[in-house]
């Protein structure tokens, strides 16, 4: 029953539906609506779990740029696949959304949307060294329809009207703010993968730009349970970047480059997280 | 310069953080004065069951159709507070009375006509739309939960009844929440909290239709009962 292609109704042996009258009449129509917006929500629960995906493998590529002789050419290549996943998945999603309260699918679509704007923060971050803002991004998922570059997509289908209406995914603020505690464990990963590169300026400069986040977020207070959540996460992540930035300290001159890396899982009471991903020493 | 920037997006977040807060504080108490009116309703309402209630039926209804007028105007001001098109944001603050609401309106149609209620109607006692797209309206999930409560409480008035002497009530009761039954069971419904309450549904299907039982084999149904009723399993 809770799939919706079972649509076979269940009728009891002794009761026949009797189609004429009016409460079965009106279900009826109940399972129409009901119906349309299950298929509605699961079909953003796929393309949500869909950018989910390409937003790790584009996170999982940008961890590669940094101490990449060709961060540049690889970037754009990053960039390049952002914009694919908007294009076609984040349009598609817009589309579902089209006239509808955002917020009622906010649920289906809010995973998918975090990881996004996780890989996008990332980018931005390594690009230029600065926080996106969140305006940025939801301009990014604006979509005017017909979009220009939507032609070229196969897989969309044609835009039927010329309308000057745009469609967007609506990214409300807190989910901008989820996203960006998210990007604060990528930006741990990238100081003990730049430590292994060899790069001994990049901790310092993550771990005060995490420390701003960190502030900024514990000004916030009790906002919802996932940022409290994520909070808890931000603060182990920044410890381990500090402990980092202590061990280049004192020590840096002392070990040779190569070693400190070793030196560094040592001490920085390394976590599964860390663990689980393979360095690229 | 990104310095400035940062901290003017961090700024920003508290900013809406705030506003957010006065909007829910805001709609909080207004939800308050609702359920209020919701309980007083209910407690109206609550007489039916009492032995001389059943006769009374139409004054009840009458009082209790004229406290919704309180329920319109306050639902009205409630609308103002919501920002447009994020009715689904805070949908969660007047979930629960807007169900109890329905609950009560359809209960109020049945005891007048012994008929559902529709959206429409149900709707427009509650002085809200019907659909999403012509402002602040009652969620269908909702108004499904509140046809739930009304076979509940059509249960437990089935039993009642008999004691205060009507005999005839509960076979038509037992008809209705049956008819109730089988429309629920047409719809396809995801595993929440609707599903939860659908399947309480059949412990009142199995009241009512235990009361038309214990009527039937003392042979107290009422004559003109028992030719338009076909036995409900």
């Amino acid at each position: 029953m809770a799939s919706p292609e079972g649509k076979q109704m269940r009728k009891r042996k002794n009761t026949d539906v009797d189609e004429n009258s009016t409460v079965i009449k009106a279900f009826r129509e109940f399972q129409v609506l009901l119906d349309t917006r299950h298929d509605k929500y699961e079909r953003l629960v796929k393309l949500s779990r869909d950018v989910t995906i390409e937003s790790k493998r584009t996170i999982f590529m940008l961890h590669r740029v940094a101490g990449n002789e060709d961060s540049e050419s690889l970037l754009a290549q990053t960039l390049e696949k952002l914009n694919n996943i908007k294009l076609i998945k984040m349009m598609k999603i817009s589309e579902e959304l089209e006239g509808e309260d955002p917020y009622q699918f906010l649920r289906a679509y809010s995973p998918g949307l975090q990881e996004f704007i996780e890989a996008v923060t990332f980018y931005h971050y390594l690009h230029s060294g600065s926080l996106v803002t969140l305006q940025q991004i939801q301009d990014d998922l604006t979509f005017p329809t017909p979009h220009p570059a939507v032609e070229n997509v196969a897989d969309i289908t044609a835009p039927n009207v010329k309308r000057e209406v745009t469609v967007q995914v609506l990214i409300p603020p807190l989910e901008y703010m989820l996203g960006v505690a998210d990007l604060t464990g990528e930006l741990m990963r990238l100081t003990i993968n730049s430590v292994g590169a060899g790069d001994l300026q990049l901790p310092f400069k993550v771990c005060a730009f995490m420390r701003r986040i960190h502030d900024a977020f514990l000004s916030y207070g009790n906002v919802s349970r996932e940022l409290n959540r994520k909070m808890s996460t931000l603060r182990q992540s920044l410890h381990k970047v500090e402990n980092a930035c202590y061990t280049i300290q004192v020590r840096g001159s002392e070990i040779p480059k190569h070693l400190i890396a070793d030196v560094l899982s040592g001490t920085s009471e390394c976590s599964s997280r860390f663990q689980e991903e393979p360095c690229d020493e | 310069m990104t310095q400035d920037a940062t901290s003017q997006i961090f700024s920003s977040f508290q900013d809406y953080i705030n506003e957010e807060q006065e909007i829910r504080e805001d709609i909080r108490s207004q939800v308050k004065d609702i359920e209020q009116t919701a309980r007083e309703i209910q407690t109206l309402l609550q007489s039916v069951h009492q032995q001389d209630g059943i006769k009374s039926i139409s004054t009840l209804c009458e009082k209790a159709r004229e406290r919704f007028g309180r329920v319109r105007e306050q639902f009205s001001k409630l609308s103002q507070k919501v920002p447009q098109d994020q009715y689904y944001r805070f949908h969660d603050h007047w979930r629960f009375v807007s169900q109890r609401l329905t609950g009560l309106s359809a209960y109020i149609v049945y005891l007048e006509k012994e008929a559902l209620i529709s959206r429409e109607d149900s709707a427009a006692m509650l002085g809200v739309k019907m659909q999403r797209g012509d402002g602040f309206h009652i969620d269908l999930d909702d108004y499904l939960m509140g046809l739930l409560q009304l076979a509940s409480e059509l249960s437990r008035l089935a039993v009642n009844s008999v004691t205060a002497g009507d005999y005839g009530r509960p076979v038509r009761i037992a008809r209705f929440v049956g008819e109730l039954d089988s429309g629920f069971r047409l719809l396809n419904l995801k595993n929440d909290s609707l599903r939860k309450r659908f399947d309480a549904l059949k412990y009142d299907l199995k009241k009512s239709e235990e009361v038309v039982y214990d009527l039937t084999i003392r042979g107290l149904v009422p004559q003109e009962q028992k030719s338009t009723d076909k036995p409900t399993e």
